[in-house]
């Protein structure tokens, strides 16, 4: 085919004079992968309504967008209808609300069919089941009957994909597929993406703020800020020579596997701009680490700077400007710890356990949920403990038991050596001082009706500290705000600025030992550099203990010192970060990671994926033995005499090297045990 | 004035916060609304309270001279069959359901408020014990009751009228704080505050309440509503203030009687029930709108 297959030019989207969209422009070929990126609110979600005629009536487009040269802007409604779902279809980032929950999905995928082929009703349905197939349910006869909420996230996902390339569209727009999906499963849907498009041989144009899932999918990317693609072109160049500084602050920004404590994260200062606000001249020029007068004269346009490269930057000429991690001026010398063995273990979990009943009308279920089933794992002082796993392995529940300060179900839990099963209302306020939590989306955890000093000073008025003012403003200072915030309500601060403050209220009245649960994962990408490196600089300055809970490998990799890897509730592996990332021994860990994209196109394609089959089974009844076997690759692979442990022993966590824990029977195999 | 605040805050050279009741009342009296309420709730309460000072005739005094009169310079708002200024009485019995009518909402909101906090946040037993006494007093008919226990409202008894009204006004607002305190209970900046070890009580009263506050001063004005108007047709119907003190229910009432050929007897009572009730909820409602954070400034 010649031409582009979508082309969009000067499309520009304004909401009652607001601008969400500035004139923007791309276009796709068949077969073709466009990337988008950007943070929230750059406008690329907008764009992509618009391009599909799905906007509300009140928005104002402008521009052009062509679909095999017809143009869609300014269609009527009837027009759009055949295009949509044809020509052009769409994925969605939460499939939960995109599907129709009161049908079953083979009929919601027959119908798609129907709206757009003459076809009958049986030759529909046999269509929902082959490409139900296609995108990899399990006995697609028996999936296409399924109810939307019956299905899994991932699941969901994958009917959505059968949906979109039902009539054999030319482009499929996917806004956010995998953001709210786990990554094994969030590699699993790309997987399938993959196949889909090599059987229709579609466009896809891909919104994501992930960079490393554009460095392993996309052909091209186009970078979007505050309204405008700022930089676009082939994805190796983009990503090895980006020239303008936004995306190489977006690159440098970004935790990445493959890179530990040794190379530290570049946040990008501020905050974006608000799009009824914009700055004159370049909207990245505050916030920009090399801005020169001149741009702030004038916003520069989009520009060719080498062959199908083109960036937005007044200063994009001069090579070499724009570097994704600037080497760092070196660390003043910090005296080096004492080794692990001297220092004092300020929390120690054995065998903790935590039971609930499931949901639904109790005595009708009546099954038990093993949230935590048998988890144990310490941390000393001056030590990050990250604890990892997929959404349900039960990380958060460990961290509330924690928290409690009370006697867990089963097991124990040590906190400064005093055991919380023996705690009383006298004793207890003294541990709950030392023992701070900070937690993941810090609009929620900040009362919205205090300021930003009420807040600071509550927990210094729980323990009757007396004129908490300039410990407020020492505090504020500490985590990098202005004393100015302090007047301020939570509402008013940007989503950094909460987390600062979440944190500064954490360390009032100087703990020992924090715990946070997933502090960054409901941050911009940009702004979550400046959080963990202000989280690892104050635990080395004031001497803290971290219990990091995230789901992002990257980040944990950046912060911890020890990993410890969960599984429906209890912990696959344990060890040194670099120990586990170098050489994982579970084959969860080692499928976990290698799920995780990089940010780098030439080695995102040349890594091995090791790919999980199906989702995390119910942990209210788990399966026997080892919990990983339903999924295990290395269980697929064992001989049966073998295997027979795997069904009937839960392994337990056991030493394999010096720090380095794993719960698999067969660690020492070689990994895999392959063909 | 110099506050604490301002001398600390010079001392240390912080900007102090703004206070909170500040700015709620900067809003509040921004709002349209909320000067048209307040402006008609002076517009009520001001004659009520200035009554005795500028009105030459007391509620008791009766002018044998002149029955059934209309407005005159003599009688502002005319005088009813036995020659009562209606002015006076009006005014009087203004002040009594006022009076009555806040104390109750405010009373009543206090108790629901409490009530329902530690029901929803203590849960267990707490819980069970005070829900089963709402429900207790739901299914009670309050006019009824009250009805029958109108002999005890004797002269200067009226404060045993206002307890026993409270009584039954609380239990649904009460279901409803409840209600919204065990959602509250988990969201994040409650947990926040446990693990920071800030007690129950001051979890309550600083996180639970404030936040609850739109809901609950709503409320206190449907309440303020409510409660004059239980306690207008309580009077109207003889069972709520006893003569010889005056309410406005009582006043309509005998003014009923001859507000066809002297329609100053009733519509001067009437019209001043229906301005307060209306300026109360008009305050109410901008009060709501001043208080949500997230509203405009």
């Amino acid at each position: 085919m010649t031409g582009p297959v979508l082309r969009v030019r000067d499309l520009v989207v304004r909401f009652g004079g607001v601008p969400a969209v500035r004139g923007v422009g791309f276009s796709v070929e068949a077969g073709e992968v466009l990337g988008i990126v950007g943070e929230s609110g750059a406008g690329k979600s907008v764009t992509a309504l618009a391009a599909m005629g799905l906007l509300p009536r009140h928005a104002e487009v402008r521009g052009s967008v062509l679909l095999h040269g017809r143009e869609l802007v300014g269609a009527r409604d009837r027009e759009l209808a055949a295009v949509r779902g044809r020509a052009m279809a769409m994925v969605f980032q939460d499939p939960l609300s995109a599907l129709t929950p009161v049908h079953r999905v083979g009929r919601q995928i027959a119908e798609a069919v129907r709206v757009h082929q003459k076809v009958s009703r049986e030759r529909a349905a046999r269509r929902a089941v082959e490409l139900l197939d296609l995108v990899g349910i399990p006995d697609p006869r028996r999936g296409a009957r399924a109810f939307p909420h019956e299905l899994s996230g991932g699941m969901r996902q994958r009917v959505m994909i059968a949906m979109a390339v039902a009539n054999d569209p030319d482009v499929v727009i996917c806004d956010e597929p995998t953001t709210a999906l786990d990554v094994t499963v969030q590699a699993q849907v790309l997987e399938v993406l993959k196949k889909a498009q090599g059987e229709t041989g579609a466009a896809i144009v891909l919104i994501t703020h992930d960079l490393g899932v554009v460095a392993g999918f996309a052909d091209r990317v186009m970078v979007m800020y505050a309204g405008r693609a700022v930089e676009s072109g082939p994805v190796r160049e983009v990503y090895h020579r980006p020239r303008m500084p936004y995306t190489a602050g977006l690159l440098g920004s970004v935790p990445r596997l493959d890179a530990g404590k040794e190379s530290p994260l570049v946040p990008i200062e501020g905050g974006p701009p608000a799009p009824d606000a914009l700055p004159a001249g370049c909207p990245f020029g505050p916030r920009c680490p090399v801005a020169a007068p001149v741009c702030a004269a004038a916003e520069p346009p989009l520009a060719p700077v080498a062959p199908g490269h083109h960036a937005a930057c007044a200063r994009a000429g001069e090579p070499g400007l724009a570097v994704a991690r600037p080497p760092r001026p070196a660390d003043p010398a910090r005296p080096l710890p004492p080794p692990r063995e001297r220092r004092a273990v300020v929390l120690a979990v054995r065998g903790l356990v935590r039971h609930h009943p499931a949901a639904g009308p109790p005595r009708r279920r009546g099954g038990v949920v093993r949230a935590v089933d048998g988890v144990g794992f310490d941390i000393r002082e001056g030590e990050t403990l990250g604890l990892v796993g997929e959404s349900g392995c039960g990380k958060t529940t460990t961290l509330m038991e924690i928290l409690e300060l009370a006697r867990p179900q089963g097991g124990r839990i040590e906190v400064f050596g005093q055991d919380t099963a023996l705690l009383t209302r006298k004793t207890r306020p003294a541990v709950r001082r030392s023992l701070q939590v900070v937690f993941q989306d810090p609009l929620a955890s900040l009362d919205p009706r205090m300021t930003v000093h009420d807040i600071v000073a509550e927990p210094l008025a729980a323990h009757r500290v007396r004129d908490a003012g300039p410990r407020v403003r020492d505090l504020l200072a500490l985590v990098g705000l202005d004393p100015a915030h302090a007047a301020r309500h939570p509402g008013e601060l940007s989503g950094g600025q909460r987390q600062r403050v979440a944190i500064a209220r954490a360390l009032a009245l100087s703990p020992r030992l924090l715990v946070l649960d997933e502090p960054v994962s409901a941050l911009d990408v940009s702004i979550r550099a400046g959080i963990v490196n202000l989280l690892a600089d104050l635990g080395a300055r004031l001497g803290l203990s971290y219990l990091f809970v995230a789901h992002d490998l990257a980040v944990v990799r950046h912060i911890a010192d020890r990993v410890a890897v969960m599984y429906l509730g209890r912990i696959a592996e344990i060890g040194r970060v670099e120990e586990v990332y170098r050489a994982p021994l579970h084959p969860y860990t080692r499928a976990l990671l290698s799920a995780v994209p990089i940010p780098d196109p030439d080695r995102e394609r040349e890594r091995r994926r090791v790919l999980l089959e199906g989702d995390v089974p119910s942990p209210v009844d788990p399966p026997s033995g080892c919990r990983f076997r339903t999924r295990c690759p290395k269980f697929r692979v064992l001989p049966d005499a073998l295997r027979q442990v795997c069904v009937h022993e839960p392994p337990e966590v056991r030493p394999v090297r010096p720090d380095h824990g794993v719960a698999c029977h067969h660690a020492e195999e070689p990994p895999g045990g392959h063909r | 004035m110099i506050t604490p605040a301002d001398r600390r805050a010079a001392r240390t050279g912080y900007p102090r916060a703004p206070s909170r009741s500040r700015t709620v009342a900067r809003r509040f009296l921004r709002s349209g609304q909320g000067r048209l309420g307040a402006a008609l709730l002076c517009l009520v309460v001001l004659p009520a309270l200035a009554g005795p000072l500028v009105c030459r005739w007391s509620p008791a005094d009766l002018d044998f001279g002149a029955f059934l009169r209309p407005p005159s310079a003599a009688h502002w708002f005319g005088t009813t069959q036995t020659g009562g200024d209606v002015f006076a009485l009006t005014m009087s019995g203004t002040r009594r359901s006022l009076a009555v009518g806040l104390l109750v909402a405010v009373l009543a909101t206090a108790v629901a408020a409490v009530t329902g906090a530690c029901a929803g946040y203590f849960l267990g037993w707490t819980d069970r014990v005070l829900m089963r006494v709402a429900d207790l007093l739901l299914v009670l008919p309050a006019f009824l009751v009250l009805a029958v226990m109108s002999p005890l409202f004797g002269p200067g008894r009226w404060p045993l009228f206002v307890v026993m009204l409270t009584l039954f006004l609380w239990m649904v607002t009460g279901k409803v704080v409840r209600g919204m305190t065990r959602s509250l209970r988990e969201r994040e900046y409650i947990r926040a505050a446990r693990y920071m070890g800030v007690p129950a009580g001051t979890i309550i009263f600083r996180h639970v309440l404030p936040n609850l506050a739109s809901l609950l001063i709503v409320d206190a004005t449907l309440n303020v509503s409510a409660a004059i108007l239980t306690e207008t047709s309580l009077s109207y119907f003889g069972f709520g203030v006893q003569p010889p003190e005056v309410s406005l229910g009582g006043l309509i009432a005998d003014g009923a009687r001859t507000a066809l050929y002297a329609p100053w007897t009733f519509w001067f009572a009437a019209g001043t029930l229906v301005g307060t009730i209306l300026s109360v909820n008009l305050a109410g409602d901008a009060l709501r709108d001043a208080f949500d954070p997230g509203g405009r400034r």
